[in-house]
């Protein structure tokens, strides 16, 4: 058990390295240069170099690679070239939308999609269970992009029972926070909604059909005991990967939602920094989703062995 | 010790009146049948089934895959699904009716007073949860044991069916175990709370044989110590040769023959039954000697033939088996059943055809006998 953790956090220590690698080295395959952002593309030759010469960028690529990791380590991610706020702010103020919005939305969506493919699994293709699929497969085909505006035009803008906008931080006022903060969620969780539940429902049929749910039921255990004891925690496998590729993509994932709800998230500002060439944002926020990305799979990885203990011996 | 306990706070309903001390059977099936809407028709698994067992007995029910011996085992458990199964006929356990009763009283007999045996360790085990608590679930649910008593308890049981070192491998996984072990977890799991009668359903076609005999053998010990009754599924006759007290043969989802065990090998009257007993491969026979197979396969059971089952592969079948059912009915011995128009009799047929050499036998006559049920 440990040695398998010890081999995974390794793994772990070594993407996280080719990423810095990765980052790093995107921002210098990306067409175009700092120094156009910064002084505009009518400046002289010799404005750029004294330009390049401050911002260290005439030094070899592995000394700047060297400088700038040495930076992250003692967390500091930079400035923008733009308006000199520093990275490391852009990212403490934006990851705590992100983490919020999709702390909520996964919430939802598992308290819906669980007890939902539980009831329906027991009797598949009956009413219900035809109801809910459908309806599902329905939100499936509902991107955030047409969700979000229904959903203001209709909770906001007509029953004025949420607002359309604006965005206080949790720690000033979570009342306040956690009202701004549904609809959005909302406008995600649909499309997380659909896939947990018909990936569950479908599991769980499968393994109903399974020899140990009849030698459960040759115990005399109840149908409850046997649905949530016996048959769901064999059924999660495909979950577990599914939220795992779900929530990874939610990382900076949600910039149309945070766009339509005028949050300034992680994903927000990265999308903002690209189109306006802003390098070191576009890293720094960049390393922060990728090793979020890395460690995120890392706990579905143990989430895994959690569920099912012969995965520890493969 | 584990001993049986008796009803506690009133939480227990149903009563159970100790029928091993009466001359009642435990088990009594009454023309059970069972059949399944498919899609391409209904297929009747089960086709007017009675047989009974006594307290303390083993049954076998024996026939090849897909005779219907498995579909007979759960039904007379209660444990197929409801939707698309169609089911007459009574069981009657430890004098209660099974097949009128509700779910949730049936959940009491389960695992308590009725338990099964699973033909696959591999599959019939929880994957993912503790071979301890896939015991105690049943002891906690019915004997109402606390969890230090129930996991005292599931360790006895594992010592008591030969796992060794038990109090560490309640802890385990089912995948940390062999096959053999798994089996004999399940005999644990279905001991647990002294049942009545155990149902095994072929419980040791997945093992080798060395494993197999050792499996058979606890099973027929614990079975001793504790009087219980067991019904034993499977096809292979020489599993049930020297193990069951009785032996039905079926065939196409119906008995073709039931007589107790020494009867049935003395007196084989079913051309069936002694092909299946030609199937047993002997240690005496000569290496290279090839196994009877029996030809042709299982009727399809959407449409059955017209006549006697089995005639179509029948090295004896007439004209007359061909157009009409034989009932099941005795000849000599009351206790012995079969159903066919042309018996054996001492090995060899009675049919018209084969009288030549029957006769050369010297024994040619048979009282057909009164007809005892018609199916």
């Amino acid at each position: 058990m440990t040695k398998y953790f010890i081999k995974r956090f390794l793994q772990l220590v070594v993407v996280a390295f080719i990423i810095s690698v990765l980052v790093f080295l995107l921002v210098h395959l990306l067409p175009g240069d700092p120094s156009v952002t910064i002084l505009g593309p009518n400046d002289t030759a010799h404005n750029r170099a004294i330009l390049f010469k401050q911002l260290g960028l005439n030094k070899p690529l592995l000394q700047q690679y060297t400088t700038w990791l040495n930076a992250v380590f003692h967390g500091n991610l930079g400035q923008s070239y733009l308006n000199h706020e520093s990275v490391t702010h852009i990212v403490a103020t934006g990851a705590p939308i992100d983490i919020e919005l999709i702390v909520i939305s996964q919430v939802i969506a598992f308290a819906v999609a669980i007890p939902l493919a539980l009831i329906t699994s027991r009797r598949p293709n009956r009413a219900f269970d035809n109801v809910s699929t459908t309806t599902t497969f329905g939100l499936l085909a509902l991107p955030p992009f047409v969700i979000a505006p229904i959903m203001v035009a209709v909770f906001a803008v007509s029953l004025h029972w949420f607002p359309a906008t604006g965005y206080v931080p949790l720690t000033q006022d979570p009342a306040t926070n956690l009202h701004d903060m549904i609809l959005p969620s909302l406008a995600i969780t649909a499309g997380s909604i659909a896939v947990y539940y018909r990936l569950l429902r479908s599991d769980l049929i499968s393994t109903l059909q399974e020899d140990f749910i009849t030698m459960a039921r040759s115990k005399g255990l109840s149908n409850r005991r046997i649905m949530l004891r016996h048959a769901f925690r064999p059924s999660t496998f495909s979950l577990l990967a599914a939220a795992g590729v779900n929530i990874g993509a939610l990382l900076a994932g949600t910039f149309i939602v945070e766009y339509l709800f005028a949050l300034s998230g992680l994903g927000y500002s990265l999308v903002q920094a690209v189109q306006q060439r802003d390098y070191l944002v576009v890293q720094g926020i960049s390393l922060v989703v990728a090793i979020a990305y890395v460690v995120l799979q890392f706990i579905i990885d143990f989430l895994f062995t959690v569920v099912d203990p012969r995965v520890v011996r493969e | 010790m584990i001993g049986r306990r008796g009803p506690q706070n009133g939480k227990r309903a149903l009563e159970f009146p100790d029928v091993g001390e009466s001359d009642e059977p435990l088990l009594v099936v009454e023309n059970l049948h069972t059949s399944f809407r498919t899609g391409r028709g209904t297929v009747h698994a089960v086709d007017g089934v009675s047989l009974t067992v006594a307290a303390g007995t083993t049954l076998g029910i024996v026939g090849e895959s897909g005779s219907g011996k498995t579909v007979l085992a759960r039904s007379i458990m209660g444990l197929l699904p409801v939707r698309d199964v169609i089911k007459s006929g009574t069981v009657h356990f430890a004098g209660h009716d099974l097949t009128a009763m509700e779910p949730d009283q049936l959940r009491e007999i389960w695992g308590a007073e009725l338990s099964m045996i699973f033909q696959d360790p591999m599959t019939a085990l929880n994957p993912v949860k503790r071979i301890g608590i896939q015991i105690t679930e049943s002891l906690r649910l019915h004997l109402d044991m606390d969890r230090k008593e129930a996991d005292a308890t599931a360790v006895e049981l594992l010592r008591s069916v030969g796992i060794p070192s038990p109090e560490q491998r309640v802890r385990w996984y089912p995948f940390q175990l062999s096959g053999g072990m798994r089996q004999r977890v399940m005999i644990a799991i279905a001991l647990a709370c002294a049942p009545r009668l155990i149902m095994a359903d072929e419980p040791t076609t997945g093992l080798d044989v060395t494993v197999q005999a050792q499996i058979l053998d606890l099973l027929g010990k614990l079975q001793r110590e504790r009087h219980m009754a067991v019904i034993l599924v499977t096809h292979d006759l020489g599993v049930v040769a020297d193990r069951a007290d009785e032996i039905v043969v079926m065939y196409a989802g119906r008995v073709v023959e039931r007589a107790p065990t020494r009867t049935l090998f003395a007196e084989t009257h079913m051309p069936y039954t002694r092909a299946l007993m030609e199937s047993i491969p002997r240690l005496a026979d000569p290496s290279g000697t090839r196994l009877q197979a029996i030809p042709g396969r299982p009727p399809d059971l959407i449409h059955p033939p017209k006549g006697c089952r089995f005639a179509p592969r029948c090295a004896f079948a007439q004209d007359k088996c061909r157009e009409s059912d034989p009932p099941l009915r005795t000849a000599g011995s009351p206790d012995h059943l079969f159903a066919c128009w042309f018996p054996l009799v001492h090995g060899t047929s009675t049919a018209p055809s084969a009288s030549a050499s029957a006769s050369a036998a010297g024994d040619t006559t048979i009282d057909p006998g009164p007809v005892v049920q018609s199916p």
